[in-house]
């Protein structure tokens, strides 16, 4: 028999059982429908943690100020004498592979001021190096350069929101920003970040010179210390150096605080890509998991189908008999059921895949998730619904073929 | 007298149970010639449908020789076996095994589907046997949609597909009242005049009476073959 007749034959009967082929294909469905479904959230999820490392920079590492310990008190977070920009110099110039430090200070709720339209925002006093750390681009303009912080310049960089918000019609390059009576030119707009992990839109920020926002904008002074920053952010030159990096930074760190040997740090080094991570590791292996219950669903659907193919190889006993009789082959009988099989189990995993798609979308639109939908996983579905098809399909069909004509056709 | 088309000598059949061995056929000798119409008889249990089921090559001997247009059906492969059905013959049961939900064509057409025949040659062919059944008119009857005695012509028809040299019928008038026995005895009256072998197992006598030849079985024997 020619496979195109067989497979005829095979859509024939399924067509003439279309009910119980439908719910014979049910679990298939269901199997491949929810890989689909959880390939994609775990896609999705691992695209948004691969969004939010970059979003950090590459190899970068957070210093910032722990708590105080005086007198058997404990001090909140930050309560420890804060770092300088003596620190970031230090950090620099003694550590080989920080390429880049950038000391911060930042402050919510200033409000900018244009031609009367007003917007609350947060500013930045950076180091020019921090977009550098930061791995964020200026799209339009320049950033300020060290002379100008050096000189405290009035000078400012614009994250995107603010711009849209003070500039609708554009021409923020150049244009006077007042920040608590401060004019600033601004000298540069900052790429599109996006939201942050946390959902804080990172793009409605202003940054200034280091200087400019201590001594002009905030005043933010620190008893004792001079020239005071909040935390500082460095940039390793490799991922591989992140580790020793990190201990060179503790050792100068305590050298300059004067920790004695053997008290604890009153400062911590952050690195956040690790903190993502870990968490995305948990996330991952709850994914992991789902897709394993995924699978084990595609099996049980496969049970299903080996099931329904038992009952129809029975049921069609007479049927098979009588195709013996007038000169199927066992080869013939066997491919008729096994493509039956196939057939079934293809289209439960192209409708399953449709659905897994659409459910994807609805998780999706629902805003709990972030999904990304794979052809290559979409196909790599369909094949293991027929690859199903045929490891559950195989043993009725083979049962069928071995079937003795007289004892079939007589069979009640 | 020409070489007989089938030749049977001490045939036996032993079926293993598990009370002990059956002996089905005890040693049957036949000689039946090309355009032969041969009524087999007998009880129940006599090894008149083991004796049939041998000639169509659905079981096959324990012992000696079965020779059907030259050649032997002994030590046979399973699909060799099903490829000499396929072009040597032709069965008609008594509950005429269509398949339900099928239309009449595709019934008829089925044996040439494992001949490889293309479709459209498949769908002329099975038309054409359909007519000479007399049921030209209903070809895309499903079975549901048609009497007992129609049935058995759709049957009939799907037996002659294949252009065999033998139709072996297991009581085909045994679910049919008289009058619709009448009718399908008349088509298998034509076959034999146009040239066809036709064996039949039947218990009963006015259709044994309308055959050439009637052979009759006893414990596994030949007791009656009469001309």
């Amino acid at each position: 028999m020619n496979p195109m007749a067989a497979v005829s034959v095979a859509l024939t009967a399924l067509r003439v059982n279309a009910l119980r082929s439908f719910l014979a294909m049910l679990g298939v469905i269901i199997g491949v429908g929810s890989v689909i479904v959880m390939i994609s959230i775990s896609q999705g999820a691992k695209a948004a943690v691969d969004a939010q490392i970059s979003a950090l920079g590459a190899n970068s590492l957070q210093v910032r100020p722990g708590s105080s310990f005086r007198g058997g008190v404990r001090g909140g977070a930050g309560s420890a004498a804060p770092l300088s920009d003596e620190d970031v110099e230090a950090l620099r110039e003694q550590i080989p592979y920080v390429i880049a430090a950038a000391g911060i200070i930042q402050q919510r709720g200033l409000t900018a001021l244009v031609d009367g339209v007003n917007w609350s925002t947060e500013v930045v006093g950076a180091h020019p190096d921090y977009f550098f750390v930061r791995d964020w681009a200026i799209v339009e303009g320049r950033a300020f350069t060290v002379p100008e912080l050096d000189g405290a310049a009035r000078v400012a960089v614009l994250g995107r929101t603010v711009v849209n918000e003070l500039f609708p019609a554009g021409g923020a390059i150049g244009a006077t920003v007042r920040i608590n009576g401060v004019p600033l030119e601004v000298v540069g707009i900052l790429t599109e970040r996006g939201q942050s992990s946390w959902g804080q839109d990172q793009d409605d920020v202003i940054f200034v010179p280091t200087p400019t926002m201590r001594d002009r904008l905030a005043g933010f002074a620190r008893a004792g210390v001079r020239n005071p920053v909040q935390s500082i952010w460095v940039s390793v030159d490799q991922a591989r150096n992140i580790p020793l990096a990190t201990e060179e930074i503790i050792d100068v760190m305590r050298v300059r605080r004067n920790i004695r040997i053997g008290a604890d740090d009153d400062f911590s080094v952050v690195n956040f890509a690790e903190f993502i991570r870990a968490r995305s590791e948990t996330e991952s292996q709850l994914g992991l998991l789902l897709a394993a219950t995924a699978v084990i669903s595609l099996v049980v659907g496969g049970i299903g189908i080996m099931n329904i193919m038992l009952v129809s190889v029975t049921e069609r006993t007479r049927e098979i008999g009588l195709r013996l009789a007038i000169g199927a082959r066992r080869a013939d009988v066997r491919n008729q059921f096994l493509i039956e099989a196939v057939v079934l189990c293809s289209a439960g995993g192209l409708i399953g895949m449709i659905c897994g798609a659409i459910g994807a979308l609805v998780v999706e639109s629902l805003g709990q998730f972030a999904v990304s939908i794979e052809p290559t996983i979409a196909l790599v579905a369909i094949a293991a619904a027929a690859g199903v098809g045929i490891l559950f399909g195989f043993y009725p069909a083979h049962r069928a073929s071995r079937l003795n004509p007289i004892d079939a056709l007589r069979y009640e | 007298m020409a070489k007989p088309l089938i030749r049977a000598r001490q045939l036996t059949r032993v079926y293993r149970l598990g009370g002990g061995d059956v002996h089905a056929l005890r040693g049957v000798d036949c000689d039946i010639a090309q355009g032969d119409y041969v009524a087999v008889m007998g009880a129940s249990g006599s090894g008149k449908s083991t004796f049939m089921n041998m000639l169509g090559a659905l079981d096959t001997p324990s012992g000696g020789e079965l020779t059907i247009a030259g050649q032997s059906l002994l030590n046979r492969t399973p699909d060799d076996l099903a490829k000499f059905r396929n072009e040597m013959v032709g069965f008609v049961f008594q509950q005429f095994n269509l398949l339900p939900r099928t239309t009449a064509l595709d019934n008829v057409a089925l044996p040439l589907l494992y001949r490889g025949m293309p479709a459209a040659r498949r769908k002329a062919r099975a038309a054409e046997c359909l007519k000479m059944v007399g049921l030209g008119e209903r070809m895309d009857h499903h079975p549901s949609q048609l009497s007992g005695g129609q049935q058995q012509r759709v049957a009939i028809a799907r037996a002659l597909a294949n252009e065999p040299r033998i139709l072996l019928a297991d009581e085909p008038t045994g679910a049919l009242d008289s009058k619709t026995s009448e009718d399908v005895m008349d088509i298998f009256d034509q076959l034999n005049a146009s040239g066809i072998t036709l064996i039949l197992v039947t218990h009963e006598a006015d259709v044994g009476a309308r055959a050439k030849r009637r052979i009759t079985f006893r414990d596994g024997l030949i007791v009656e073959d009469t001309q």
